[in-house]
């Protein structure tokens, strides 16, 4: 066994254990320090790599913190208006079924505005995945009260926190489209810890295979943070979430595909 | 090339018509009066003949959002709806110019504002000409005149659409859609199957990802995109002016109508000059581009212009723009879904002479 001079005798290919996501561009994340989408975008960028999909890919991005998703991972984008994503998706999908579709939105995008796009893709059962992003909160627009904001919580639009006879509900959007039954898998994730980012990834592989079967909707939430937003450091942010987000948004699987029956009759696989 | 001869509403025209150009995609909402539209696609399941993707958006804001979609990829798409749907788009349809995608949009102008009436209207005008989005945008908007050619616009209106990479409008009305008339069909195109190289269709290696977008929080560069549209809009102003004459030669009255009104004048230059008035029709046949040259030089040698339109007064702003002042220009028409008749417009017309 040859002996061991210095650390330029383990920079070797076989020992690598981490590198830059190969697609994942050049281009500055624009992401304040700690968020959970920079996060979100690695993991997604390593499944289409994996998968072999950089070249049958299209994304839709939305209105929101991650509006500039299309600079940093190299496959075709489209830029959608507040809320859309998922109309554009269901025409790019029908017209061009061999590819995989996906939309990457917020909760702002996809919970409040684009409600009526989300919940009527999900019920044609169109063949495209939806990525959720919920922080619980409007990132981009300097903090202002999402329509996930969790009861209590405050932002820069409910400065005394969410009070649920004035500001209603959070909306659950993630379990309503669970009921659907043009969707089929919905899961919800996060990506706080080494080990939820893991199990977000290993959610987030199965909805891009689930993808290719063209059997419908796959839906994953991300439950996220917001430092910024939030107005706390990216640990004490990610703690608060542990102790006050997903207690509201518990993680796991909410749908899981059916074998035995046929969930979507209308399509043709 | 054998055109096959029909009988149809304009409605039905425009989805053969679409059918048989090869269209891509339709994405559509139901409206009065257009929904014959979306029906007669349904019913000709094009899916299973040439391929083309129909379906019934759940909004017309959905819809708009389709076409942006599906024109991002290099599609033919298209939709078609009435005034208020048309408002609900003009979101998307903003997008759709900001971000230089080519589509074709379909209004069948009914009687305004707000819910109105389902009867047919000019009122849309401003909407169409002028933007109805926000931004510096203009689409191209093409005014048919009858069953005949809301078929041939289709065509044509794609045409324009990727060669410019422009929405365009097709603006039509309640009356030419519900009408029925002779109409020659070409027959059926294959869709291209090819898309443009700058469509979103999967990145192959070798060559860079494409971003079809439309945002830039570059002030500077922003600027410099307004003014790239703005030399296409001045190209398109030189190149596709469309119009038609009918007798203009020695009038010494002219009307300016489109669309239904245009048939309308055309009745009244008739009446007119069986009573001795020389009277012509200037018939703008692109909106956007808007004829200002043609009307300028009538300007020249005729005594009172008419714009002739079902609704308070739109066009008539461009033409009194168009004549620069040279003579009188005056507004007549119907509007809330009435239609003014030939005698009518021929009534004002010598009520005008007379106080002149």
């Amino acid at each position: 066994m040859a002996e061991v001079t210095g650390i330029k005798d383990y920079i070797r290919p076989e020992n690598l254990v981490y590198s830059k996501t190969r697609l994942m561009t050049d281009n500055v994340l624009h992401y304040c320090p700690g968020c959970g989408h920079s996060t979100a975008h690695r993991i997604l960028a390593e499944i289409i790599d994996e998968e072999g999909l950089q070249q049958d890919a299209i994304g839709i991005s939305p209105v929101g913190c991650s509006v500039f998703l299309y600079n940093y991972i190299d496959i075709d984008w489209q830029e959608a208006a507040h809320g859309r994503a998922p109309a554009l998706a269901t025409a790019i999908k029908r017209l061009c079924p061999d590819k995989f579709v996906f939309t990457y939105q917020g909760d702002g995008d996809l919970a409040a505005i684009g409600t009526s796009e989300t919940i009527h893709s999900c019920n044609r059962g169109e063949n495209f995945l939806i990525i959720f992003i919920n922080n619980g909160i409007y990132g981009m627009t300097g903090g202002q009260m999402a329509p996930t904001t969790i009861p209590g919580m405050k932002s820069s639009t409910s400065p005394y926190g969410r009070d649920t006879v004035r500001m209603g509900f959070p909306l659950k959007i993630t379990d309503i489209v669970a009921t659907l039954p043009g969707t089929y898998y919905v899961s919800r994730q996060s990506v706080h810890t080494a080990l939820n980012v893991r199990r977000a990834k290993r959610a987030l592989k199965k909805a891009v295979q689930y993808q290719s079967l063209n059997r419908g909707t796959c839906f994953v939430e991300i439950v996220s943070n917001c430092p910024a937003g939030w107005k706390m450091t990216p640990v004490e942010a990610n703690k608060w979430l542990e102790e006050n987000m997903l207690p509201y948004y518990p993680l796991g699987d909410l749908k899981v595909p059916q074998p035995e029956k046929d969930l979507n009759p209308g399509s043709t696989d | 090339m054998e055109r096959e001869l029909r009988l149809m509403k304009g409605n039905e025209a425009v989805a053969e018509a679409a059918i048989r150009a090869g269209t891509d995609g339709y994405f559509g909402y139901p409206i009065t009066p257009q929904s014959e539209i979306v029906e007669y696609l349904m019913e000709a399941n094009p899916a299973e003949t040439t391929g083309m993707v129909v379906l019934q958006a759940e909004s017309e804001i959905a819809a708009i959002n389709m076409v942006y979609g599906g024109a991002g990829c290099g599609k033919k798409v298209m939709t078609t709806s009435s005034s208020p749907g048309i408002s609900l788009m003009q979101e998307g349809i903003t997008y759709i110019a900001g971000a230089e995608l080519p589509c074709l949009i379909v209004n069948i102008v009914r009687g305004g504002p707000g819910l109105g009436t389902i009867q047919p209207a000019q009122s849309d005008y401003f909407q169409a000409v002028k933007g109805g989005g926000h931004g510096d945008y203009h689409l191209i908007v093409l005014a048919p005149a009858s069953v005949q050619e809301m078929a041939d616009f289709v065509e044509l209106g794609f045409e324009l659409a990727f060669r410019y990479r422009n929405p365009v409008m097709m603006l039509s009305d309640g009356a030419l859609g519900q009408m029925m008339e002779k109409v020659y069909l070409n027959p059926q195109k294959e869709r291209s199957g090819i898309s443009p190289d700058w469509a979103t269709t999967g990145k192959p290696p070798g060559r860079e990802r494409n971003i079809i977008t439309s945002l830039e929080l570059d002030s500077a560069k922003q600027e410099l995109f307004n003014l790239k549209l703005i030399e296409k809009y001045n190209e398109i102003r030189e190149k596709e002016v469309r119009f038609e004459e009918y007798q203009c030669e020695d009038a010494e009255y002219l009307f300016v109508a489109y669309g239904t009104s245009a048939r309308i004048c055309q009745k009244s230059v008739q009446l007119a000059r069986n009573e001795g008035i020389r009277a012509g029709l200037l018939r703008p046949v692109t909106l956007f581009p808007f004829p200002e040259k043609q009307i300028s030089r009538l300007a020249e040698k005729v005594k009172i212009i008419l714009s002739v339109e079902m609704s308070a007064g739109q066009m008539i702003e461009d033409v009194i723009l168009a004549v620069g002042g040279k003579v009188p220009v005056f507004h007549f028409g119907r509007m809330g879904g009435m239609v003014q008749t030939p005698e009518e417009v021929l009534d004002f017309l010598k009520l005008k002479i007379k106080e002149a």
